[in-house]
């Protein structure tokens, strides 16, 4: 009875499902391939920060998808912004919270002049954005010409990318000594309040009367669930704990979720992408939704370059080259649809972790760079394919 | 009897979860018009791809003959070569090619590698010259009407030498000139020697048109009548297609209409830069509470745009005049601002503006009332559902759940969702374009008898329909809209379909 339950479940969220669960395939086969070398804490935690700030402009160009728009211009833009924070840090003396802050308004502002072509002055977004990658492109160029690579000397802002939270306990206490204790805490937080609130909407759900999943099936994707957070935290906890950025991706995440997912304004967006005509007839401003769209891709365009640059405790002249392209391909993976309408965030996180999985194994395994771009390109076109052919089988 | 041009013999298609045809035969004499009828959902268009290859042969179980022999048809390929042509509802002309090239599109006229041009725009003209459609076909199809559009179509399929030629609701969308021309040029085919078998919900037109009707319910042959013996009749028809009888297509209603107007327009003239003319030119009217007002027409003859123009110009034209809702004089910038002064506008192609068709029927319905919804910007996701339950029950549409698409809904459930999602709002006048075009008999009354009791709650609406007989059994009074101007206002105990059509004209 649970089995045949189980069945229906997978099989009505295949789609849904099926990224997590070619995620696990992937992490699986390098894990044996590495000899377990990919799955350990500290590979994770490399992977984790590698994938971070792919994983937001992934999120942010998620929804620039949704509506049907692109944007090309967002890997310069990122190594433009991460380019200015340095040379804020190191030229002009701006203390670290302000140079971030600088970064975000420009990124911000950045996206709102792409997302003002597109929308109120009706340039198609593909060329829009083709004209900002030109335009960022040479304003890294020309901010970096004078001094070539900028050293950023700074802990603090350099923490950003490489550092980790600190812990509530000593390191040296006879406690869990090998593990980070806040990680563990902030893990196990998660989890109660995952359970509690699945329940508490499942109450609710009942109060009206509507359907809701068997007592059984409920319970089991409740352990699954928990169990599955439990393990991140734990192999996590494993290496230095949770990093900042990690700690920065999910904050990202969980706001943009919520957006798009419980907010008027995350439905007006979908139903934008949906059908701009039908959304613009019921009373929703097309123009506004676009605006919100680029604006929020311009600031995760700020924060990816600030978590580059921290990352690498310098900006280039190349940083952010080919970004747009990794976050495109990752929110593809992540099962967003060009057609319109159809997307999630946490779909594209979990794309990104795909696509940087796909390079942090075959790098273990010394793979050639050669057969690793063919090998990403593949699993890029069967994500594709899959999301496809699920999508006609349901309708 | 002679051997049938066509003969389908005990066809079966089951969709997943659905059977939608189940032991259909269907018979179709040489040279005949024959017309398929039945209401949405009955089958006949499943019918019809079976027949036009859509579905291949094997996907279904069942045979097909054309005279006398077995077809399998893997694909339209095969069916284009066997003879039969088939015109879809949504019209599949490239808008920005020349008339001349759609005509030939696939089947290109070729001398050597290129595309022979003048033998070409020869062929092209022979097959206008037969749909009697005198135009120059080089202009490109997108400065065509809809009814010339209609005509390009079927040249293309008279250039591929069909013998069977299948209408889908050729008429859905003309006007009753373009209709009665249409009608006049399948009979001038029928002389020709071909045989065309035509889908229409308009009953009266297959009166006028057709020498056989088959009926469809519920993916079954109801029946075959021969309009030869006079078994065709428009309450047989209706008798068959929904298996009981209406007695009345329009249901009656008390009269409650208050002397207060909640909506007058004064001197509104629109103009387009687009097309650098006016669509409107001094347009005045005024709806009161509890009325229904009808807009009659022609196609083309500035309703539509008169209802966007009115709704925030979602279109951008250049506007002069005045709006008073209420009382008040007000100017909307974007539906929004309409919609928050309390008029609403279900607009006539529901799935090309009307509805987010991959969105599921509870996301459509409250799309445009979130606000209502939320606190502090926050949907709240179980008030949502017991919204949507409300109206799927008051208006009774058929969906297995609220949390499926509106894609997988017949058009008449579609059009209860696109009204729903206005009735959310809760407007003082609710402008509908076309609410009835493309859906069947029985849904139709349920729209009907929906649009009199929301007037007795005291709600105002503005019906713009093409079909004469539905403007004079809903409205209370009529306003007659010829090219940009209003010719007429006629209140509903004097009007008649010859009074409109006069003014219509004129």
């Amino acid at each position: 009875m649970i089995l045949k339950d189980f069945r229906a479940v997978i099989r009505s969220n295949i789609r849904e499902y099926g990224m997590y669960i070619a995620l696990l395939v992937i992490m699986g086969i390098f894990t044996i391939t590495t000899d377990g070398v990919f799955i350990s804490s500290r590979n994770i935690a490399n992977l984790l920060n590698q994938t971070g700030y792919i994983a937001v402009l992934a999120i942010g160009i998620t929804l620039v998808i949704v509506i049907r728009h692109i944007d090309l211009s967002v890997g310069f833009l990122s190594g433009f912004l991460g380019a200015l924070t340095a040379i804020a840090m190191t030229a002009w003396g701006f203390p670290v919270w302000a140079a971030i802050l600088m970064a975000l308004v420009m990124g911000t502002l950045a996206g709102l002049i792409t997302g003002f072509l597109v929308a109120h002055v009706g340039i198609p977004a593909f060329v829009a954005s083709l004209a900002g990658w030109l335009i960022y492109r040479g304003a890294l160029l020309l901010v970096t010409l004078k001094t070539g690579t900028i050293i950023v000397p700074n802990d603090a802002f350099n923490a950003i990318g490489n550092g980790y939270i600190p812990d509530i306990f000593p390191a040296e206490s006879s406690f869990l000594p090998e593990l980070h204790k806040l990680t563990l805490l902030i893990g196990f937080a998660a989890i109660v309040w995952f359970v509690l609130q699945s329940i508490r909407d499942r109450k609710d759900r009942q109060s009206y009367g509507f359907e809701v999943l068997s007592r059984d099936m409920f319970t089991l994707k409740l352990v699954f669930i928990s169990i599955v957070l439990g393990l991140i935290s734990w192999v996590v906890a494993g290496y230095n704990g949770m990093s900042w950025t990690l700690a920065i991706v999910i904050v990202v995440v969980v706001v943009y979720h919520f957006i798009t997912t419980r907010t008027i304004l995350g439905r007006h967006i979908y139903a934008v992408g949906g059908n701009p005509e039908a959304a613009e007839l019921s009373g929703i401003s097309v123009k506004k939704i676009t605006l919100w769209v680029f604006g929020s891709m311009g600031l995760m365009c700020g924060l990816s370059g600030i978590l580059f640059t921290s990352r690498l405790q310098s900006a280039t002249t190349t940083a952010g080259t080919l970004f747009e392209l990794d976050a495109i391909a990752a929110a593809y993976i992540g099962g967003v649809s060009s057609a319109g309408g159809v997307g999630k965030v946490t779909g594209s996180l979990i794309g990104a972790i795909v696509y940087m999985s796909l390079t942090s194994g075959m790098n273990l395994m010394g793979t050639d760079i050669s057969l690793q771009y063919i090998i990403r390109g593949a699993v890029l076109v069967a994500a594709v394919v899959f999301d496809v052919t699920t999508r006609k089988a349901k309708s | 009897m002679t051997t049938p041009i066509l003969e389908m013999k005990n066809i079966t298609k089951t969709f997943p979860g659905v059977r939608a045809l189940s032991d259909v035969s269907f018979r179709v004499a040489q040279g005949e018009i024959h017309c398929l009828v039945g209401e949405n959902g009955a089958g006949k268009s499943t019918l019809m791809k079976v027949l036009s290859g859509v579905y291949p042969h094997g996907d279904y179980s069942g045979e097909i003959f054309l005279q006398g022999q077995a077809q399998k048809f893997n694909g339209i390929a095969d069916s284009e070569r066997a003879g039969i042509g088939i015109i879809y509802q949504e019209l599949a002309l490239v808008p920005d090619m020349t008339v001349y090239d759609n005509i030939l599109l696939g089947h290109e006229l070729k001398s050597g590698l290129t595309v022979n041009l003048n033998e070409t725009i020869k062929k092209a003209t022979e097959m206008l010259k037969k749909v009697r459609l005198d135009l120059n076909p080089s202009v490109k199809v997108r400065d065509l009407g809809v009814g010339k559009q209609q005509l390009v179509e079927i040249a293309k399929a008279l250039s591929r030498d069909v013998r069977i030629l299948i209408l889908d609701e050729p008429t859905a969308a003309l006007n009753e000139d373009d209709c009665d021309n249409l009608l006049n040029i399948l009979r001038g085919l029928k002389r020709d020697g071909v045989t065309c078998i035509m889908i229409s919900h308009k009953l009266k037109e297959v009166i006028r048109i057709a020498d056989t009707v088959t009926v469809l319910r519920d993916g079954q042959t109801v029946c075959t009548l021969d309009a030869a013996r006079g078994e065709v009749s428009e309450g047989v028809l209706i008798k068959h297609m929904v298996g009981r009888e209406i007695d009345d297509v329009y249901p009656r209603r008390t009269l409650k209409i208050s002397d207060e107007i909640v909506l007058q327009v004064r001197d509104w003239t629109v103009y387009s830069h687009g097309l650098g003319r006016s669509l409107l030119t001094n347009v005045n009217f005024h709806v009161h509470k509890g009325e229904i007002v009808g807009f009659a027409g022609l196609m083309g003859s500035g309703r539509t745009e008169l209802a966007r123009s009115i709704f925030g110009n979602p279109d951008g034209f250049r506007l002069d005049g005045e709006i008073v809702v209420k009382g008040q004089k007000k100017s909307f910038s974007e539906p929004r601002n309409a919609i928050e002064s309390g008029i609403a506008y279900a607009s006539e192609d529901r799935k090309k503006n009307g509805l987010i068709l991959i969105q599921d029927v509870k996301q459509n319905i409250t799309l445009a009332n979130l606000r209502a919804l939320a606190t502090r910007s926050v949907v709240d996701a179980n008030g949502e559902s017991k919204v949507a339950e409300e109206y799927r029950t008051a208006l009774t549409i058929k969906t297995p759940s609220i949390t499926q698409k509106v894609l997988n809904l017949s058009g008449g459930n579609q059009q209860k969702v696109s009204i729903a999602k206005w009735l959310f709002v809760k407007p003082d006048v609710l402008i509908l374009d076309e609410p009835t075009r493309g859906i069947d008999v029985g849904a139709k009354y349920e729209i009907y008898t929906l649009m009199n009791k929301l007037v007795d709650q005291g709600m105002s609406i503005i019906m713009i329909s093409s079909e004469l007989p539905e403007v004079l059994g809903m409205s209370d009074r009529i306003y007659v809209v010829s090219t940009g101007r209003i010719t007429g206002e006629l209140p509903a105990t004097e009007a008649t379909q010859e009074k409109i059509m006069q003014l219509a004209t004129s």
